[in-house]
This record gives structure tokens, sequence and C-alpha cells, in this order.
């Protein structure tokens, strides 16, 4: 109880430094957790990805297309619920920096295969009928105040020109990590236009999307797909949804583990300051631990008193920067959501905010705890006066 | 004078000396003496002659390199730092020149602090502060933190924390050093008082020869040596 009452008192008795501590302490865990937090959602587009979806690409390179008569032989293939086939697109809305990702499907199996983009019956019903009709998630809807029955023009890149969309429906993900910045319009409309004007470039497909009947199934009957175009003209390369996601966070791998580094950096040296704070303030205090241990107290008592104001400062900074955690993360979320548009902070990471900040507490007071534990009484007094 | 002749304090061939990088420096050099139970001793001496090391080694604060101190029957040159400390928290109290009080603590409170470390419930030991706050007539101050009191009244609280505990003997570095001369001499006449009406046995180094007046004996330390006025 005394020693609770010492560490509270002690924690104000340099209000400055005990606050630009516990400041330092929490713009650390903060910047831990969304450095986390963002690494965490490069990844989670695999994590979420559907495990009875098997994505067939150009066995040389996505950027190489498919052939379209190549859907009805992957239908075939036994396991294979259903198949659907899109292509990326690449266009821009107004101004380049308005990017997101945009894709031209084949409406009615694709929704099939993505039951977790929900759409009104009738938002469904008008997009399938309309080969102009465009749907887009509600994050993206909201970004650029779309109305459903509005016309939407976009700047193609990849296939050039205006093309104009009539928005169909707004769909939202069934949980919360489905992706709502996606555009989605008829592989038909711009197959049809590649057809009058690139005539080379109709008919194909940037991928296939395969559904199938289990997870178990997936290995067959990726397996079956490639082999059924082993030495045609366009060989296939099929793998799991999440492989497919996974391929491509692993080309910025290097920059996530950069950014976890990072997070733990400035850990590590909220650490070393926290540590000299420690160390400078049992110093100071030097003369009052010997006091104590004349009185009889010992050891254990001064590490107790002295571990435990490093551990308390730092859990204070723990809690103060899990506080920010929130209005941090909204922030992002609002501001900068066209580049982090689902930016939630999970319960672990902040777990790992405390337990950082626990672990700054406890390592920064070691060498204090030692040295104030230790001192012996008549050098320890005669730092005083 | 003393009230008696029973030696609560004995010492025999004491030796210690620093080492500074590779040199050994000799503070003090076999001593030996006694003191008496309810004795009023003065340790004058030059700076540097070993006076605090004297009065540490007494209080169990710090180690003698050869011979032996035994307070009221116990060998303390023989107990290991946990025995020490033990005996320390029962045994001895200590007044220091600067008062050494906890700043973030009250009157109260750091009276109360060797208290902590016995089998005293909250309401002894409060019983026990109270009585020594009025023993220093500091009870109507006991909420009051360090900074809202003067140095004599600081040295005051730090009297009644080194009575608390009801120890024996009581250990003073210059208790009076860091004072003005009035606060000073309350202080003299207070331990003067633990030693007639408490039989307290008190130690005390002190350069102030005003201060050494009170004192029943008064002991030289030069050079490591000692010799009786």
């Amino acid at each position: 109880m005394f020693i609770l009452k010492y560490i509270l008192r002690n924690l104000f008795r340099h209000r400055l430094r005990s606050v630009l501590t516990v400041v330092g302490v929490a713009v650390a865990v903060l910047a831990y957790g969304l450095l986390t937090t963002l690494v965490g959602l490069w990844y989670s587009g695999a994590e979420h990805a559907s495990d009875t979806r098997l994505i067939t690409r150009n066995a040389i390179s996505l950027v190489f297309p498919l052939p379209i008569s190549y859907l009805e032989r992957i239908r075939g293939v036994p396991g294979v619920t259903t198949a659907s086939y899109g292509n990326w697109f690449g266009a821009y809305y107004k101004e380049q920096k308005n990017f997101f990702a945009n894709y031209a499907i084949e409406p009615r199996s694709y929704l099939e295969l993505y039951p977790e983009f929900i759409l009104s019956p009738k938002e469904k019903n008008d997009f399938l009928l309309d080969r102009k009709g465009c749907i887009v998630g509600e994050r993206l809807a909201r970004t650029y105040g779309w109305k459903v029955g509005d016309l939407i023009t976009l700047k193609g890149t990849i296939y050039p020109g205006d093309w104009e969309f009539v928005l169909r429906g707004i769909y939202h993900g069934k949980e919360k990590a489905t992706e709502e910045r996606i555009f989605l319009f008829h592989w038909t409309y711009l197959n049809e236009t590649m057809r009058r004007s690139v005539p080379r470039r109709a008919d194909q497909v940037g991928y296939f999307v395969v559904g199938v009947k289990n997870p178990g199934l997936a290995p067959d009957v990726a397996l079956a797909v490639d082999s059924m175009f082993k030495n045609s003209l366009a060989e296939t390369l099929t793998e799991t949804e999440k492989a497919f996601h996974m391929s491509f966070v692993s080309m910025t791998e290097a920059i996530m583990v950069a950014i976890q580094i990072v997070s733990y950096m400035v850990i590590a040296i909220i650490m070393v300051v926290a540590a000299n704070t420690m160390a400078m303030t049992a110093r100071e205090r030097i003369g009052e631990y010997a006091t104590l241990k004349t009185l009889g107290f010992k050891g254990g008592h001064l590490a107790g008193l002295i571990f435990g104001e490093s551990v308390a400062i730092s859990f204070l900074g723990g809690l103060l920067g899990v506080a920010l955690t929130f209005p941090a993360a909204h922030w992002i979320e609002t501001e900068l959501a066209q580049y982090f548009p689902y930016f939630t902070v999970s319960p672990k990471t902040l777990l790992f905010e405390l337990l950082a900040a626990l672990s700054v507490g406890v390592v920064s007071g070691i060498f204090p705890t030692w040295r104030g534990a230790t001192i012996r009484i008549a050098d320890g007094l005669k730092r005083i006066g | 004078m003393a009230q008696t002749t029973e030696p609560i304090v004995r010492i025999r061939n004491l030796s210690k000396s620093y080492r500074r990088g590779t040199q050994i420096i000799p503070v003090l050099s076999g001593i030996s003496f006694d003191i008496a139970r309810g004795e009023f001793v003065a340790l004058m001496g030059p700076s540097g002659s070993g006076k605090s090391t004297l009065l540490n080694m007494i209080a169990g604060i710090d180690s003698a390199d050869e011979g032996e101190i035994e307070i009221g029957g116990v060998e303390i040159t023989r107990l290991g730092e946990s025995d020490l400390a033990r005996w320390r928290a029962v045994s001895v109290g200590f007044i220091f020149q600067f008062y050494n009080l906890i700043p973030v603590l009250t009157a109260f409170e750091n009276v109360e602090l060797p208290l902590l470390l016995t089998h005293l419930n909250r309401r002894e030991r409060r019983e026990h502060v109270e009585a020594v706050l009025n023993v220093v007539g500091l009870a109507d101050r006991m909420d009051h933190y360090p900074s809202q009191l003067s140095g004599g009244q600081q040295q005051r609280v730090a009297i009644a924390r080194a009575i608390v505990t009801d120890p024996e003997i009581l250990v003073a570095d210059e208790p009076t050093g860091d004072l003005d001369r009035a606060s000073a001499e309350e202080i003299l006449q207070l331990m003067d008082r633990l030693v007639h009406e408490f039989g307290k046995t008190v130690i005390m180094v002190t350069h102030d020869p005003r201060a050494a007046e009170k004192a029943h004996l008064v002991r030289h330390l030069e050079k490591g040596e000692l010799s009786v006025t």
C-alpha cells in the first residue's frame, strides 16, 4: 500500500518530465499500433480471401490475357461449381489521383461467386439488365458522392478513351473487411467496344474466377485446369484466391517488413529514452533510497518502488496511446480513405500496444532498479546536501 | 550525566580504510571504546578524520575491515545484509544533517515509515506516530509536507522518525549543521530531553563546540585515532 502511494506521489513529482515521458510512450505506442495495423491490412485481402475460389490467369504473367473460349472448358472440370471472368480495367475518375479498383466482369456468375457483395434484388436486376450499368461499393460511392442512376465517366488507361456508365447499384460488404471500393461493370461492354476499335484485343479476359464445391478439391481442380491448357498458346496458372492475393502482397513484402521494423524501432527508441529518464530519476533519488535502506527497507522494497514507477509511467503512456489510436484510425479512415478505405485497429493490436508499453516500462526500469536496490547506503547518503 | 555505566556500545580494534584507485587510505586504525547506556557522546574531529565513518559503522550502514562492534549485546559486524537491515529497523534511530525526509510524504507519513516494517496495524501505527510527534512538538503539523516546514521543524520530524520504533540508541550526524542558532538550540534541547527523559543513548558527530557542550562525553578523532575530552 505504502509502495503504491509512494509510486503515485513520485509520478507527479516532476510533472513536466513525467508528462513528456508519458506522451513519448503514447506517441510511440500509437505509431506502433498504426504501423502494425497498416501491415495487417496489407495482408488482410489475402486473409479474407475465399478458400472455395480459385483464380486462373496466364502462366507467363497477369498482363497477358486468356481467351474467353477457356470458360466452358473450365466449367466442365469436375468439382467446379461455376466460373466467371474479368479484366482489370485500370481507369480513373476525372483525375488520375481518383484511382480505385475497376473491373469488367460477367455480372451474373461473378456476383454468384462473390456473395459477400450484397445488393438489393432490384439493384442487382437493374445492373444485370443494363449493359452500360455498373455497381460500386458503398465506400467508393460515398467518396465521390455517387447515387444510383448517376452517369459516371471513367478515363481509360489500358483501354483508352472516356467510358460512360450508369450507376445501377451500390453494394455493401457482408463483413467489415469486405472491400467496398470496387467498381464493377459488364465485360460485354468492354468486349464489344474492343471488337469495334481494337479487334485483336476482343474476346480476351484477364483472369477466370473458378468456384469449387469445397476447399479440399481446390488443389485437384487447379491441377486439372492447368493440365487442360498445358502446351497451349496461353498456358494457365491456377491458384487459390489467397495465393493470388499473396503474389501481389509478396511484391511489396520488403516494404511491409521495413514498416514492421520501423514500428519495432519506434518502441526501441522510446525504451532508450524512458530508460534514460528513469536512470536520471533514480540517480536524483539515490539519497532517498539510501535513507529508506537506513530505516530498514530492503533492496526488494526499493526495486518495487523504482520498477513500479517505471512500469506505471509506461502503462499510462500505453493507455493514452491506445486511447489515441481510435481517433487516429478514424481520421485515417475518413481523411485518407483513398489510400486506407478500411482502417480498423484490431483488439490484438491494441493488446500488443499495451504489451509494448509495458515492455518499455520493464526494460527501462531494469538498470535504475538494479542501481537503486544495490546502492551502498554510505555512498547514497553522500549524495545528499 | 550518564544514567548507568553499563556499556550499550562495545567497539574493539575497529579498522577501516578506503581504496582510491590503487591507493589505500586508512580512516580508522584499531579503535576500541565503550559507550554506556543512556550516555550522550559527541564525536568531534577535523574533516576526513573518520568520525562519520565510525558513526555509520556503529549504525550498521557501513562495514568494518577489521574489529568488532557490539550494540546492545548484538555483534553487528557479524550480521548479514538482511539481518542488519532488520536490526537497524528496530534498534537504532538516525538523525541526519539534511533531515533526509521524503519530500512527497507528509510529516506523519515520514514518521510512519519505520513502522511499516513492523507488525503494527494502522491504528497502532497512528498512535505511535502521534505520540512521537507530540514529543517533538509537531502534532499540529503532521499533515504538512517537508517543504512546508522550516529546517528546525524538519529536523524535529526526522527525530520523531528516529524514535518512533523506540530504539535504545540514536545516532546523529551533524544534526545542527544545517540550522540557524535558535533552531540548533531547540534540536539540542530535544536530544538532551531524549537522553534524560527517555533514557536514549545518543552518539552525535558534530563540528560545533556548542553542540558538543550538550554531550556528557566528547571524543576526538584525528587521523583515525581516538582521544577523550
